[in-house]
């Protein structure tokens, strides 16, 4: 992915929250959760062909983040900043269009 | 080649971020839940946020509020462990005092649920609030520690109901909270699988439809809790599915006469009479779901307690006015 979908709201979020308390410990960004980048999770990535793809979308359907958006001519996207690796696209897709690698950083 | 979308809005209610373990079925549940309310709410009121949240303590309260960050993009308020129903309840008058057109979503886990929140969910359905009350069912307390609770499996390891010489884990059936909350003959009731998402999202949209209350029981995996890889998040609970251990069914304004049960797949035998469902032949043993899993492990040194969990289901089925029958693994 070029550009985190979500670049404004970190932006936002880290400016607003930046104190660690919030004024009145309101939470008042939705989904700012994107601040944490999940990613670091990861053990095992998951590496998409594109080609095998079929555009069912049952991996969009089933990730529990979801760091798997929709591109412009309907293919899964993923996005490595927030997917931990979990591997059930992979396990899902009917097709194997998904394959699980094992991080080299 | 033609642009294809996905069969559900992309529009996001449950952002990344959020601390749940890597492959949480619930987080998934929850995903799906707030895309499939949200279309409903676009249906019905031409206002795909006309929706509030109101969730109990639990796995999926605590991964998504992390103070001072939030996973949710709806509005969200947190309740206590006992009473997502009556928080919902009043947000619910609330709303009906402005005027405001919409519906509240509760969450609870099956602890907030079937075990302390009980009274709270039976008042709420009582006094006919226009809430969805939606139990996501990992079958136990997984926040504090996988702690036994009362939706818990008949033998199942959890921290308090540990297996061993004189133990097969958890030794009481599990308590069937959807027939609960339809007893209150409300509108609707439904119970729900990650791994058949079709199904789950229209039972939702139609949960969320419904003029009054509805309740929604969607079975989830918890990886920690169930001792399962992550990648077999959503594979376990097919096979709950298929062999089965988990029947997808509704029940409209307690009718349970008229219970509609969904065909579990799996090539399972399925028999209609006036269309309706009344007998299933699996054809999958349900060694093939138990065996996914670590918490059921110690069963296979004590098969007599498969057999038992094989009666259970079969009674169960009974109730739901379904004759099945389970086939034993082959030697
Ligand atoms: C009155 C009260 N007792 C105990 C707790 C501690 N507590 C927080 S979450 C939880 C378990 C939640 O279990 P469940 O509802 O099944 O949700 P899960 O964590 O499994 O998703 C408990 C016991 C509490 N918050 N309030
Ligand atoms: S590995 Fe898991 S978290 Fe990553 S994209 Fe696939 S389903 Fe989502
Ligand atoms: S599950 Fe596989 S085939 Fe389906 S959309 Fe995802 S990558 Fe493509
Ligand atoms: S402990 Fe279980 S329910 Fe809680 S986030 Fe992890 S997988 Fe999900
Ligand atoms: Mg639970």
């Amino acid at each position: 992915m070029a550009e985190s979908p979500f670049k404004a709201e970190i932006e936002r979020v880290q400016k607003e929250y930046s104190e660690k308390m919030t004024p009145g410990a309101i939470v008042y960004i939705p989904g700012s959760s994107v601040v944490n980048k999940t990613g670091s999770w990861r053990v095992f990535m998951p590496e998409f062909n594109r080609d095998k793809c079929t555009r069912c979308y049952l991996c969009y359907i089933y990730c529990p983040e979801p760091s798997i958006y929709i591109d412009e001519e309907g293919y899964p996207v993923f996005d490595y900043d927030y997917c931990k690796g979990c591997g059930i696209c992979a396990n899902e897709c009917p097709v194997g269009a998904i394959t699980m690698v094992r991080e080299t950083k | 080649m033609a642009v294809r979308k996905p069969p559900i809005t992309t529009r996001e209610y449950w952002a990344p971020g959020h601390a749940a373990c890597a492959g949480c079925g619930c987080a998934a549940s929850l995903k799906l839940a707030t895309k499939a309310f949200s279309e409903a709410m676009e249906e019905k009121y031409g206002d795909p946020n006309a929706f509030a949240v109101a969730q109990a303590t639990g796995c999926m309260e605590v991964v998504s509020a992390v103070f001072p960050y939030t996973a949710w993009k709806a509005p969200w308020i947190h309740v206590a462990f006992e009473n997502a129903g009556a928080v919902a309840s009043g947000v619910e008058a609330a709303w009906k005092k402005l005027g405001r057109k919409g519906k509240i979503l509760a969450i609870g886990g099956d602890g907030g649920t079937a075990d302390i929140g009980m009274q709270a969910l039976s008042g709420m359905l009582e006094r006919w609030h226009n809430v969805v009350y939606l139990m996501y069912d990992n079958e136990a307390y997984m926040n504090t520690g996988i702690q036994r609770s009362s939706s818990t499996p008949y033998g199942a390891w959890t921290t308090t109901s540990p297996p061993g010489k004189y133990s097969i884990g958890e030794d009481k059936p599990k308590k069937w909270v959807a027939l609960i909350a339809a007893a209150h003959r409300i509108p609707y009731v439904a119970t729900a699988s990650v791994a058949n998402p079709y199904d789950y999202i229209r039972k939702m949209k139609k949960a969320a439809k419904v003029d009054g209350p509805a309740f929604v029981q969607v079975q989830c995996t918890c990886v920690p809790g169930w001792r399962v890889p992550p990648e077999k998040s959503i594979e376990v609970t097919r096979l709950a599915i298929e062999t089965g251990v988990w029947p997808l069914f509704e029940i409209e304004n307690g009718d349970f006469h008229n219970i509609k049960i969904q065909p579990p797949g799996g090539g399972a035998k399925v028999t209609r009479e006036g269309g309706k469902i009344v007998a299933i032949e699996f054809k999958k043993p349900i060694e093939e779901y138990l065996k996914l899993q670590g918490r059921f492990k110690h069963l296979f040194k004590q098969p007599e307690a498969i057999d038992v969990m094989r009666e259970q289901i079969k009674a169960m089925w009974k109730v739901l006015g379904v004759e099945v029958t389970l086939p034993k693994p082959e030697e």
